[in-house]
């Protein structure tokens, strides 16, 4: 864009207000006056234009208030969930101390109650480990196809395929795992795995019997489809940060597109396709709905990923609206720990992230 | 700026109608609490409605948010699945009597097993529910049933994982009649269940047993019988199998002695009588003696009254149980010597 026209610009948007401000004076000058005649605005007279200035001067600071107190809100808000958190959770805090953390009983109606939330997180941690190692090199070979691979022609279509799983309501996901999804892998993958790892020491007991509908495995595996969508864009888009020339020179002396792929564009955008892995596991570990429907809300732990077990939210979900006392603590705790858990990984993301960017911008 | 003018101008006008409504809506009856009777409580509010021209709004919270909310004096009345103790009704200055009966049954998914056919008595059932016994060809299953050819596949079990009084009502029967039940776990709106896997209110312990083959779970009576669910008879404390039928139910509501249980303090469960259904549940209604809204809580009093007049048939229809007549005088009486209006 030429200098010129800028600077029109520029004049026709301060004369707006100029007008208002001096319309007393000017009378019988237009609107449309001023900004063909844009050297109108020398003609008022400079008390006019301090004046001016001033209103502006008012509205920037105006302006700077209402952005601020906006980004304090935020902050405000944050803040007031922790203490809501910590205080809602105070009770529990005081009568189970650390022992929360390794007890496995989950009692709310024995006398005294016993809670822990060994198996809500040991729930929570595995399905997010499972979810992403099916997740991650799917959604990383995602990425490399629609950037190195896929005709021009297919890029949008599977692209927003793939966008479009991104908005489908998780109780969508919950159904269709608890009607469809849950029976298939019952009947199918589950005996498969029970029967091929029979006797095996260690895999034996991971992947032992008998199959059930609602597991930790399908938990995982729900979670893994709607964790995807985010590692696959965000994967793409820092595929795309890759310096043309650098995979050319790699063509050029005659490296394979696996070659291409393993050593220039994953070890120049590593960062940035840990932090989007990084996203998406803390998404995984906040999902509630979808996997309160498939998990089986049990709190025992068992070596088999074909077990019933829980989550963090899950249990929230289905046991807040009729707790009360130490119960409705515990859960608060509950809360405050998945709070935590999602705070140090989403924060690692994003340290990760803007390592990337400066690396990017060098 | 006249578009503007008139999207604030109908901004306006919505939030003024709206507002009114909901002023016009505070002097109506408000009530929260239990889940399990929500449907015959809102079919009798669209009646009475229609009757009156007056509106009754019940929330299904659950049980003990309803309880939270009477305590708080936030709602007029509260709904409960678990009745309070008497002690704990005096400290608080609460009344309670029981509203409409309901039953819990269990359901069962196992393959040429019909409606009513398979019969389990409560000592099994824990065990079933402990973990203990884990097959369907299980002795103490067979032994019970002869007729029936069970198969020798393992038992999955489907609890609630929400709290409830369903769940109240049904692990109070176990505590009763199971004594390793009632050592190790105990009663609850939510216990720690040793074997089995959660589901989510009625429908999700329906879904869940209606979708695994060889499944067992156990729902209230209304949502077996609308969602055609195999249940199964259970054996009572008389030692006889019983059907669950609105007769076994009312059975079961007859024996208990409303009349010496102070604040109607009665859990259906376990009943004698060689015709009563194990698992009977009243559900019980909380109000203040000394009611802050005294209008508010007159009209509510005119509601149960007239609910336990006239309907009865609507409870019936949904397949509740109405509270024998004997104690509907009880419990009028109650209104009377115990709620200042």
């Amino acid at each position: 864009m030429p200098l010129h026209s800028l600077l029109d610009g520029y004049e026709t948007v301060s004369a707006i207000p100029n007008m208002v401000f001096c319309e007393t004076q000017d009378k019988g000058v237009g609107v449309t006056d001023i900004a063909v005649h844009s050297s109108a605005m020398e003609s008022a007279g400079s008390c006019d234009r301090t004046r001016a200035l001033n209103a502006f001067k008012l509205g920037d600071r105006a302006f700077y208030w209402t952005t601020r107190i906006s980004a304090m809100l935020v902050l405000t808000l944050l803040g007031g969930i922790i203490i809501s958190l910590v205080v809602g959770s105070w009770p529990a805090i005081v009568e189970f101390g650390s022992s929360f953390l390794t007890t496995q009983r989950w009692a709310p109606s024995a006398e005294p109650p016993v809670l822990g939330a060994l198996s809500p997180v040991y729930g929570t941690i595995l399905t997010s480990v499972i979810a992403m190692m099916i997740a991650i090199p799917a959604g990383i070979g995602i990425a490399i196809f629609l950037t190195e691979l896929c005709p021009l022609w297919a890029r949008p279509p599977i692209g927003m395929a793939i966008e479009l799983l991104a908005g489908i309501p998780s109780i969508i996901y919950g159904m269709w795992g608890f009607f469809i999804l849950g029976p298939i892998l019952a009947n199918t993958v589950q005996p498969f795995f029970i029967d091929l790892f029979e006797g095996v020491p260690i895999l034996g007991s991971i992947f032992g019997g008998p199959p059930s509908y609602l597991s930790l495995f399908n938990a995982s595996l729900i979670l893994a489809i709607m964790v995807l969508p985010f590692i696959t864009a965000i994967s793409r888009d820092v595929f795309a940060t890759v310096p043309p020339v650098l995979k050319e020179a790699a063509y050029g002396v005659g490296c394979t597109t696996w070659e291409v792929v393993r050593h220039v564009v994953l070890p120049y955008t590593r960062v940035g396709v840990i932090g989007g892995a990084m996203l998406a596991l803390g998404r995984a570990l906040g999902e509630t709905m979808a996997v309160t429907f498939i998990i089986g809300n049990s709190f025992r732990i068992s070596p088999s990923i074909f077990a019933p077990g829980t989550t963090i939210s899950a249990a929230i979900a289905s046991e807040f609206a009729e707790s009360d006392g130490l119960h409705q603590s515990s859960l608060m705790l509950l809360g405050l720990l998945l709070f935590v858990l999602t705070f140090f990984v989403l924060a690692a993301a994003r340290l990760m992230l803007l390592r990337l960017e400066k690396k990017a911008g060098k | 700026m006249n578009v503007f003018k008139a999207i604030v101008a109908a901004g306006l006008a919505i939030v003024s109608t709206a507002a009114l409504s909901i002023s016009a809506k505070a002097a109506d009856v408000t009530g929260a609490g239990a889940t399990f009777p929500f449907p015959v409580y809102s079919k009798w509010a669209d009646a009475y409605k229609k009757e009156t021209g007056k509106s009754l709004n019940y929330q299904s919270i659950g049980s003990g948010a309803g309880i939270k909310q009477i305590l708080a004096k936030t709602v007029t009345f509260g709904a409960t699945d678990a009745p309070l103790k008497a002690d704990k009704l005096e400290k608080d200055g609460l009344v309670q009597w029981p509203m409409v009966m309901g039953a819990i049954v269990p359901v069962v998914n196992v393959e040429g097993v019909k409606p009513g056919e398979l019969v389990l008595s409560g000592e099994l059932l824990g065990d079933i529910y402990l973990g203990k016994v884990t097959k369907w060809d299980d002795p103490m299953i067979v032994k019970l049933n002869p007729g029936i050819k069970l198969p020798s596949a393992p038992i999955a079990v489907v609890h609630r994982s929400d709290g409830s009084g369903t769940s109240f009502n049904f692990t109070n029967y176990l505590s009763k009649v199971n004594a390793e039940w009632k050592s190790k776990i105990g009663e609850g709106t939510a216990v720690e269940w040793p074997a089995g896997v959660g589901a989510k209110g009625n429908e999700g312990v329906s879904g869940n047993v209606g979708q695994t083959r060889n499944s067992i779970g156990y729902v209230e009576y209304a949502y077996a019988k609308q969602n055609k669910l195999t249940y199964a008879a259970l054996v009572n404390k008389a030692g006889k199998a019983v059907q669950p039928t609105v007769a076994s139910f009312q059975a079961a509501a007859a024996s208990a002695d409303w009349a010496h249980s102070p604040g109607y303090y009665v859990i259906l469960t376990d009943q004698p009588g060689e015709a009563s259904w194990p698992i009977t549940a009243a559900t019980f209604i909380l109000m203040h003696n000394e009611p802050a809204d005294k209008a508010a809580s007159a009209e509510a009093i005119k509601f149960f009254k007239w609910a336990f007049e006239k309907g009865g048939g609507m409870a019936e229809e949904l397949d509740y149980i109405p509270m024998p007549d004997s104690v509907v005088e009880q419990i009028k009486k109650t209104w009377t010597s115990d709620i200042k209006s």
